[in-house]
Formats: structure tokens, sequence, C-alpha cells
């Protein structure tokens, strides 16, 4: 007789929602009810992977704590698309102060919440890679040393779209920006460079550090939700795709967080008090190229002339992140 | 209660008495004796819940006082000089958002070269910045300014600066009647925020403005400041009905009416100018001085007022502007505009350098007689300077 | 709260900024072919029934089915789900199990004894049916739906036609076939059993308005092949008709079966399981080109039937025949090579089709036949007005999934025909290929295999070789369906919308775009795992 696992729920096992699971275990997106913490009538650019970051982590945020969330928003696209006067597009409380400055700011709101002894209202930095990997790392590093009681969320782009496309400290290599074009011998974003807060944010050894994609909601929302059940400083590292900066289609979006993770360049991991304690397999493994060819920003490496050289190292980077994070359980030591 | 104690440690005890909920700071001279001063009070637990958050930096100082600030609590910190400068763009930002934080400034130069010394280039530096600035001449006023700083601040939504010279007053040790709890809480009512990030009644603080309204909120930011002109006295009033002295205000003169000559200074200096005074009114010679309580919004009808039957102002500034020379003395300029009196700029104590009675008799006794220029550097070393030019035009 | 003019901004303020004016395409909702359905020569909304089931709602989901298809438990075991062989999921790891889920279905209605309902008012007409094989149930039961008076004649005792009388019991059991037929009957519909037609003409006369041949192809091709007069030749679908009476005729030890279709493959099954020792399949093409389904040559072999491909039958005698080995040629046609070899045979079965006994029609002039069948026009009528033709009878791929669709077909003609109306079918939509599914979002779930008697010891038996799955089993396999072409609210377009500008209307409504704030990105046609939304250019 067959030996067919009897729960099996198709309609939906890696799709936003599920008919058949009941509604509790459906994701948040898929809750008719969900906050919309970031509703329409903004101005993001089609297909804008940070827009869609920002709602699924801060609504899964407002589920995990029962809607009592301040939100502190770091100066970048989400800001500036989201609140030019006389419009907002958020349905939660929500502060902006400067580009550098959104650690530190929630860090004043999560400790002004304690001296009031509202504990039960729950505090979420976020900002943009340049926001978080450059000009605000300062006051993220202090957050993290100092444990406040603050989720940070960085929604990585990997360049400063807002102003126009220039590298930040997160663009990866051989990447066009406007300021590492795709001129001269070596085109693109330098190799040897960046700044990996994930593990920047690890060494801190906060409770909680995470990273996600668009691609992977059910993932994003788990993590969302388990960083809530930690007080004390945790960081969640999101990749959003942008269509603008990265020269790709706007109905690409998804897609191309999803090639960055099945390609390995961009590991899906979690990680407590330092140590990795989880990460998220591989199921469709791809060839960086895969990933690449999507992408305005990379097609140097394919025109006029081909760069294999190039799009070996960047294979070479995936390779070891699969490695380092296990990316490929079964293919163990097959690397 | 009288104390025979440290100006930082006065500072610190009625900023306690004004019980803060939130304190953020990061170490600089001459401000460490304050916080200091509060992060054991915080720890030995009298202020209740308040949070002492020790930042890596004092752009940090003023984001997380923003943050706080803008969750309701009341929120305080201190800095000087370099720090002051690494904060400005926080420090801008506070007072856009309207968020009534209240910071002790330690006055002290600003560096190349560093120099850890009192005089008034750093907040000076932030005469723009949309925040109250108010200058206390005493430990006592010291102490009391903050007092009446929370409830500038929270009556206004707008930030105050409360500030004095460093070492000068933050490290001397006098006597002071540090504000008495009962006193402090019938004077300052818990703080009710004008707007609050609150998950129940939520709202969006710090849109981005374009052209289209940009200027409207810049004025309604200094139509709301220029308020403070009536606030200020009035607070100073209400103060002193509750702790039986006068401190605050706008402005103090000190035989200034009918003088002929008026010396105009802001904090501590003014002690040492009324003693020249004294001594020089005691010969006969029909002197005063006005003291500028607060700076920014300056009160411009009030100096008029107090200077309008002066033959001649000098105005003694810890401050350079560079390329113009004083910088309240634009302001005192502004301020007399169309009246016949004559006004001579004296830069003077940059850096540190202690502005000693002999120079200053001196000086009032050339200026008496109109026998100075109209910008003057206090005690320069004229020979040290020609040498040095000689030596740089030389090489050149 | 006094709050700072325009720093300080109302939650949701942005509704009132309708972004949608950026659009230059918008996305819209769509109902595609699915393979499966396309595939169906019955018209089976497969996808739409799989769906219904994958919440459990069985009755529902066998009311959607027998919607266009009355015999879901007979299917379930006889159709040769040409579904199966198309459906997208076998791109992905394995076909869904689409059979073995119609089963399921079938036979819980049986079990529970789910009924249907005439609830169409009568019409008044009357329809007169000829033969009570699966093409003709499958008319007669449309028909009955559709409020009309249906009599069926056919010459047999039994209703069924070839499924009672070609199809072997283990393939498909006689009580499946008798309550399937039983529901029909239930429905109003009246069988004049035993009751040959010899003249359409007459039964005309009794009163139809119109009348539906399906009598099927019941004779036997006969090949010449020089036999000694002791040599035991049969008919295949004699043999088997013979077997489904009770009345099993005499084989022998070894059986040679001539042929390479299905009833070849059925006659070589059944001879095991009355006795012969060893049954032997000769058919003059290889294994590839043999017309059979590869599950009954698949089945055959594992109950030990013997194959000889590349073999004609030259000479028959008493307990021996001559074969002639044969080669392809470069067209792929068999070649005679006059090599011969001798084969050990009690008796030889020819198995080399079938076709129509056509007296019925004899004097019927209007009434064309070509190549041996009935012609019809489109709309499955004879040269005769009122009387129209189907299944086996006319040009088909003689299935029975193929007669109960020419039912179908028929009686909706037949509708229209009485109302004076001409049948006219909605134009299929586009059919879905691969290409337009995301297959990201189905989780791997490998076919779930129906339990199979081992071959050994069903081939000693008129059991029934395949078993049916069991509710979590068929569930299993309902929810392995990709619902290709059709919205199976997954919520994914309702998720990675940036500018939360799908509206979800709730369970079982599925969901709308907010057009006032839709940008046109397209993400969530990328993201729709099923190809059920596409883009359209905005009208400029």
């Amino acid at each position: 007789m067959s030996t067919t696992p009897v729960k099996f729920y198709q309609v939906g096992s890696f799709a936003v929602g599920n008919r058949l699971l009941p509604a509790a275990a459906g994701s948040v997106q898929s809750d008719m009810e969900r906050t919309n913490a970031l509703t329409s009538g903004h101005r993001a650019c089609q297909g804008c992977g940070e827009a869609l970051g920002a709602r699924y982590a801060m609504d899964a945020a407002m589920r995990a704590a029962n809607d009592q969330v301040i939100a502190v928003n770091a100066t970048g696209c989400l800001e500036v698309f989201s609140t030019p006067y006389p419009e907002s597009s958020w349905r939660i409380a929500w502060l902006h102060s400067l580009f550098g400055n959104a650690p530190a700011v929630a860090t004043g709101v999560a400790a002004a919440l304690r001296a009031k002894g509202r504990t039960e209202v729950r505090v979420i930095g976020q900002g943009g890679d340049g926001a978080t990997v450059d000009i605000g790392f300062g006051p993220l590093s202090g957050m993290f040393e100092r444990n406040d009681d603050v989720l940070y969320i960085c929604y990585d782009n990997e360049a400063y779209m807002n102003t126009g496309v220039q590298r930040s400290g997160a663009t990866p290599a051989a990447a066009r920006t406007a300021t590492t074009q795709a001129v001269g011998p070596e085109p693109g974003n330098v190799f040897g460079q960046g700044k990996n807060v994930p593990r920047i944010a690890m060494a801190h050894e906060i409770p909680y550090v995470a990273t996600a994609t668009v691609a992977d909601l059910r993932d994003l929302e788990a993590k969302v939700a388990r960083a809530m059940e930690f007080r004390g400083a945790r960081y969640l590292h999101v990749l959003v795709p942008c269509p603008l900066g990265w020269g790709s289609q706007s109905c690409d979006t998804v897609k191309i967080a999803r090639l960055a993770t099945q390609s390995g360049l961009f590991p899906v991991f979690e990680a407590e008090r330092g140590e990795v304690v989880s990460s998220t397999p591989i199921r469709q493994r791809v060839q960086v190229e895969e990933y690449l060819k999507l992408q305005g920003r990379y097609s140097h490496l394919f025109s006029p002339k081909r760069r294999d050289d190039v799009i070996d190292k960047l294979q070479a980077a995936a390779d070891r992140n699969i490695k380092r994070y296990n990316l490929l359980p079964e293919e163990e030591g097959d690397l | 209660m009288f104390k025979q104690v440290e100006g930082s440690r006065a500072v610190a005890e009625a900023v306690a008495a004004c019980r803060p909920e939130v304190i953020c700071a990061y170490p600089i001279s001459p401000q460490t004796h304050i916080v200091e001063g509060l992060s054991r009070i915080v720890k030995e637990g009298k202020l209740g819940t308040c949070e002492f958050v020790n930042v890596e930096s004092e752009f940090a100082a003023m984001s997380v006082a923003i943050g706080a600030s803008a969750t309701g609590a009341r929120t305080y910190t201190a800095t000087a000089s370099q720090g002051l400068l690494y904060m400005v763009e926080a420090v801008y930002n506070a007072s856009g958002l309207g968020l009534p934080i209240v910071m002790t400034v330690a006055n002290r130069a600003i560096g190349a070269p560093i120099n850890i010394w009192n005089d008034h280039s750093d907040s000076m530096s932030q005469r723009d910045s949309g925040w109250i600035q108010i200058f206390a001449e005493t430990n006592q006023e010291a102490a009391d300014l903050h007092v009446q700083a929370f409830r500038i601040a929270e009556e206004l939504s707008l930030p105050v600066m409360v500030c004095m010279d460093g070492f000068i007053l933050t490290h001397a040790s006098e006597r002071v009647d540090i504000p008495e709890q009962e006193q402090v809480d019938s004077f300052l009512k818990p703080y009710v925020p004008r707007q609050v990030l609150d998950p129940a009644n939520p709202v969006s603080i710090g849109a981005m403005v374009g052209p289209e309204a940009f200027t409207e909120v810049r004025y309604m930011a200094h139509m709301k400041t220029l308020s403070a002109l009536e606030l200020i006295p009035q607070v100073a009033k209400d103060f002193e009905e509750i702790f039986h002295r006068d401190s605050g205000g706008l402005i103090r003169g000190y035989h200034c009416e009918g003088a002929e000559t008026v010396v105009i200074a802001l904090g501590s200096v003014l002690g040492t100018i009324k003693d020249v005074i004294d001594e020089q009114r005691e010969n006969g010679v029909s002197i005063g001085a006005l003291g500028i309580i607060s700076y920014r919004p300056f009160p411009f009808d009030a100096v008029r007022a107090a200077l309008k039957d002066a033959k001649r102002v000098v105005i003694i500034e810890k401050a350079l502007s560079v390329g113009i020379g004083g910088v309240v003395a634009q302001d005192i300029r502004h301020a007399l505009s169309g009246l016949e009196i004559h006004q001579y700029t004296v830069i003077a104590g940059l850096g540190g350098r202690p502005i000693t009675k002999a120079s200053l008799d001196d000086l009032f006794n050339k200026a008496v007689v109109d026998d100075i220029r109209g910008l003057t550097f206090l005690d320069l070393d004229q020979e040290l300077v020609d040498a040095e030019m000689k030596r740089e035009a030389g090489q050149s | 709260m006094e709050q700072p003019f325009a720093i300080t901004l109302q939650v949701e303020s942005s509704l009132a900024n309708h972004t949608g004016s950026w659009r230059v395409e918008r996305p819209q909702y769509v109902n595609l072919m699915p393979p499966c359905n396309n595939a169906c020569p019955a018209g089976e909304n497969v996808q739409k029934w799989l769906y219904t089931a994958e919440d459990g709602s069985y009755e529902e989901a066998w009311r959607a089915l027998i919607v266009e298809n009355p015999f879901p438990a007979i299917m379930g075991r006889v159709c040769y789900h040409p579904c199966q062989t198309v459906c997208s999921r076998g791109q992905l790891d394995e076909a869904v199990g689409i059979n073995s889920v119609e089963r399921f279905l079938g036979d819980l209605a049986i079990e529970k004894g789910w009924s249907i309902p005439v609830t169409a008012p009568s019409t008044g007409f009357k329809v007169l049916i000829i033969g009570a094989g699966p093409t003709g149930l499958s008319a007669a039961y449309h028909l009955r739906r559709m409020g009309h008076a249906v009599t069926i004649r056919d010459a047999a005792d039994l209703a069924g036609g070839m499924m009672r009388f070609g199809i072997p019991k283990y393939r498909l059991p006689r009580n499946i076939l008798n309550a399937e037929i039983a529901r029909i009957e239930d429905m109003g519909v009246r069988f004049q059993m035993n009751h040959k037609v010899d003249n359409v003409q007459d039964a005309i006369d009794d009163g139809f308005d119109a009348v539906f041949l399906a009598v099927g192809a019941q004779i036997g091709k006969r090949a010449y092949i020089p036999a000694g007069e002791a040599a035991r030749i049969l008919d295949a679908v004699n043999v088997l008709h013979d077997v489904a009476d009770g009345d099993a005729p005499l084989l022998g030890r070894k059986v040679v079966v001539y042929g390479g279709g299905n009833t070849a493959f059925d006659v070589a099954r059944t001879a095991k399981r009355l006795g012969a020792d060893e049954a032997m399949i000769v058919y003059r093409r290889t294994r590839e080109k043999a017309p059979a389904n590869d599950t009954e040559i698949q089945e055959a072999i594992e109950e030990g039937v013997l194959m000889k491909w590349l073999s004609t039958v030259k000479h028959a005698d008493a307990g021996v025949l001559k074969i002639e080995r044969m080669e392809l040629d470069d067209k792929g046609y068999p070649q005679p090579t006059g090599e011969f070899e001798e084969l050990e045979a009690d008796s030889l079965v020819l198995a080399l089709g079938q076709e129509v006994d056509l007296s019925l029609i004899n004097n019927m002039a209007d009434v064309e036949v070509r190549d041996g069948v009935v012609h019809v026009d489109p709309n499955m009528m004879t040269g005769r007005a009122g009387i129209f033709a189907g299944g086996d009878m006319v040009p088909a791929e003689r299935t029975v999934t193929t007669g109960v669709g020419h039912g179908k077909k028929a009686a909706r003609n037949i509708d229209a025909w009485l109302r004076k109306e001409k049948f006219e079918k909605d134009p299929n939509p586009k059919v879905v290929e691969y290409s337009d599914l995301n297959p990201w979002y189905y989780s791997d779930a490998p076919h779930a295999v129906r339990p199979r008697l081992e071959g050994a010891r069903r081939a000693s038996n008129f059991d029934e070789v395949v078993q049916g799955l069991d509710e979590s089993t068929a569930l299993y396999e309902a929810r392995r369906c990709m619902s290709c072409g059709n919205c199976f609210e997954c919520d994914n377009c309702f998720g990675v919308c940036p500018d939360n500008a799908v509206i979800k209307l709730g369970p079982g409504k599925g969901f709308e775009f907010n057009l006032d704030y839709c940008k046109g990105c397209g993400i969530c046609v990328s993201e729709c795992p099923s190809g059920s939304i596409i883009m359209i250019p905005e009208k400029s």
C-alpha cells in the first residue's frame, strides 16, 4: 500500500495563502484583515521590492505584537515614497527623523516606552541599505551593543536608489551603479569590498539576526514573528530588488529575489546570540548567471563581450555561501 | 536648599527635580560632570523608571532624544563644542519636528585647533537651528533655567538649549539654592505632549515637504519661536512666585537705565563686567550693563527699549564670526537700527582666555571716550600676530 | 492632539493618490483551458472537480464531474486517461492521478447512494436511443437531464454494451457497472432490453421526435488465415461476450491472441484467468506501435501474458500455428521476412478490430455510410433530419470515454434540434502551456500509486486488478492538481502586490484588482502559480 503522507496542502505550499488551511495557519499576507501597514497610494516605482518587503515585515510585526507597534524610518526611498506631504501611506504610528539615525531614534522610542511602562508596544527601526550599512551604521552598532529593545529591519536593494543609484557598502561586486559605472577594464563595482551587516550584527551577539527576501514570504514572516519573541536588539536583513536600480523588469521583482537565494548569492539564514541556528536550503539551484542576466546592472558581463572571468568569480562567491551556510544540505561535501 | 556644589552638580540636581524620563548623553568636556551626576541619580533609583542611555555619539544622543521625546517622554541631554556640532543634523531635526527636548550646552570652543576651554562658538553656531537658546550668568541661574526650560519647551513644543559657560560655571563650586522637589513639582506639571507616537492613535511624523509648503512650515516655526518672547518673561515671573528669586527672563539690565555707555554680554562674563562697572560708576562714569538671557528668540524690542537712551554700546562677544566679527553684534545692530548709538564689538575670551577686570577696565575707559575701534580683539598679542604674519608672508 | 502643519500627516491619507494613472498595462483574471480538460474525450472539467474535491467536498465534486460524464466509477477503471498524459504536473514530477480520484468519487457516490434529480421541466419531446452502450447511455442521461423523455432499446438482455460484453470484469466489476446504469434508470430513462431494432424507420413511426443511433461496432473483423479443418479459431468479441455471459468458451492450455489492441490484451488476460497455462499475444508490429494502452500491456506482462511482436499468423492448424517474422521498413511498416516458425496453440483468438452492424439503416438511403461507418455532420446528425448517430458507429477513437463524449455532444445537438435551434459550443479558451505556469509554488509531491493486486495472484481470478484509493490518498492526489489556468485562491496576487491593489473577496469569491492603485507592475502575473492572470494593454 501507498505510504503517502495524508496532510498535503498542495494549494499554497509555497504560495502566500492556502484555502485549505485554517486562517490561523495562513500567512499574514493572506489575511483579508491584514494591517496593510503600508497601504495604497504610495509613490514607489512599479514593482518596488522595498514597498513589498516593508508591508510584509510590518504587517507580520503588527500581528506578532497585537498591533502595538511604533516604527522609526530612516530617510530613503521608503520614507520619501510613503510620506510626501500631504499624504501618508502608513497605517501605523511612524516617525521619520534622519538618514543616519533611525536605530538611535528607535532606541529613544524604546527607552521612552520602558520609562512609561508601556513595554507591550514594540519598536521597529527600518531603513534601506545606505541608511543601515553606511550612514546609520554607528547608531546601528550602538543600538546592538546596548541590546536596546528594537527590531531593526534593513531593506537591502544594494545601492542608494533614492539619490539615483549610487554605490553603497551593500552594493555587490561587478554591479553597475552611477558611481561604479560599467566602463574601463573592470566595469562595475570592485571586488573585495562591502560590508556584511548580518554577520557584523551577529558579532554583537544580539539575541536574533536573520536574513530574508521578498521571494519567500512565509520565511520572512516567520522570522519577523521569531524576532518579536525576543527582547533586546534584533536585526533582519531583507533583500528587496529594485527594478529601477537593478535594471530589471518590474514584474520580475520576486523572481529575481528568488534567484538570488537559489543561486546562493544571497544566503537566507538566522542566528541567535551570534550563532547560526538555521539556514533555508536551496530548493532549485541555479547558476548565478540565471540571476545576473535578468538585470541591467550586470549587462556588461554579457555584452559586448562575455566576461566569464567575472561571472566565475561571482559564482565562486555563491558557492562559498552555499558551503558556509549549508544551503544544499543533501550535497554536503560535494562542493 | 542651599548647597555648596559644583555648577554641574547643581544642574544635575535641578534636571533631576524636573523628573526627566529619558536621559541620554555622550561624554565631552566640560559637560561630563552633569551627566555623570544624573547617571548616578538614575542608577540610585531616585528617578523611578527614568532611562539613562549611554549612547555612542552625540549624533545618537540627540537622535535618542528625538525618539524619546516623540514618544511622549520628558527628555534631556547635554553636550558641548564638537559634540554639539557632531549632532547638528539632529539638532535641526528636533526643532523641525517640534520636540520639547532640553539640552545643556556647556559652552566650549570649536576646533581646529582643538581646545577644550570656554567660549560661545558652539552654541552660536546653532543660532539658526530653531532651538530656543537661553544663557545662564551664574550657577544659580543655570540650575533655575533648566527648570524653566522644560516648561518653556513643553508649552511651545520646541527644544530649549540652556547654555552655561564650560569650566567657568560647570566646574565652579558655589553656593546654590537647589530647587526643591515640591517647588519644581508645582512649577512644572507632567509633560503632556502635543503629538505623540501611539499605536492607539497613529500618525505619521516627519513628512517630506516640498516647495509648495516648506516656506509656510518655516514661517510658522518662526512665529512660534517668536511667541517665546512673551512666554519666557511669564515663566520667569511664575518661577519667582514659587522660588522667590529672579531668574531667567529675556534680558537683565545692570545700571542700564540712564547709562551713557552700556556693556552687553551673555553668560558668566557679566559677573566680571558688573564688578568693573561698579568701580567705574564709583568714579562717576555713566556706565551700565545688559545681559542677554534669551539669545534665540532674540528680544529685539526689549533690547531696543533698554538701550534707547544710551550713547554707546560695547558688545562683549565670546565668539567670532570669521569674516565679519561679532555674532551677537549683528542682532544688536538690527535692534538699534535708526538710533544714534555707537556700537563697538569686542571679541573676548576665545578658547578660554581669561577676561580680566584689568583688561575690561582699560577697555571701558577707552570706550566711554569713543577711543576704540568698531571691532576689537581683547588682549590680542599684536606682536605675536605681526611676527607670525610676517613669517607666513616671507614663506609665500 | 495638536499636530504640526505638514510635518505630521494623517494615516492612510495616500489613498487620495490614485496611482492607477501610472499604468500602461493592466492585469486581468482569466479562466484558461487546462490541458486535462482539453484532452478529455468526454469534455470533463477535470480541474474544476479536482479543485472541488481538494477541500473534501466530494459530493459537490462528483456533481461537478457528472455534469459532463455520468460514469465516474466506470471511467475511473476503464478510461485510458489522456488527461494524465498531458497533465502539466507530469513536467514537474508526475502527472496527477486524475483517473484514480475520479474512481474514488464514483465509488463514493455509489456507496453513499447519491442520485441525480431531474430538475428540468418536461419538454414533451420523446427521444429514442438505439444501443445501451456507453454512447447511448450517455446521450440518454444528458437528454433526460434536459427534460426530454428518453427510451433506450438494445438487443441484449442487460444494458452496458461493450462495457459489459467487451470489458472483462477484472477491469470493471459488474456491480459498479450496474450501479451507474441504475442511476440513469432512476432518472426516468426507459430501458427496453431484448429489443433489437432492425429498422429505424419503424422506430420513428412509434412516435419519437428524434433518434440516436449508438449500436457500436460489435462484429469481429475476420482476416483470411489459411487453416486446417481442426484448427480452433475464435473471435475476440465473442469470447469476451461469452465470458461476460458466464458461458466461457474452451480455449485450451495454450492460447494465442492475434492483434495488438486493447481487446487482444483483454482476451489474453481473460484466457489466463480461465485457466490457460500460456496466453500469448502475436502482433505484426512492435510494442511501441501496438494500439493497446500501455497500462494494459504492462498489466498483461505482469500477469504472465507472453508477447510475440513483429509476427504474423500464416497458417493455423490443430494445436500448431505457423508464424512469420516481420521487420519494420524505413517507414515503420512491417514487412515479411520469409522466416517462419511454429507455435503450439490450442486455440487462436482473432482480435483484429470490429465492424459496425449497419443492417438497421439498410433501407435509409439518406443515411450515408462511408468506410463502414455512418457519416454524420458536425452536429452528429445523419443525412436524415432528426436521426443522429455516435460512438463506434461513426468515425471515432473507439473507447468508452469517447463514446460518452459523443453521447453528450449528440444530446446537446438533439436538444437544440428539437427546439429548432442550433447548438453552438462556446469557443474554447486558450489552452494552458507549462510555460504559462510558475511551478515554484508547487511543492514536490510524487504521484500516489494505486495499490494493485500482485500479478501472480490476480491472474488466477477475476477480482478487480486495480484497487481504489482511500480517502486520504485520493485527497492527496486531488491536491496535487496545479489548477492550470484557473485561480485556486492561493492568495499570491493578494500578497505580492507592492501597491496593495488586489482585493480579496473572500473564500470562493476570488479577487479583484483595485485599478485606482494598480500601477501595472505585473508581479501578480509573474507569481501566479497557475497562469490565471494576464496583462492586457491599457487603452490609451
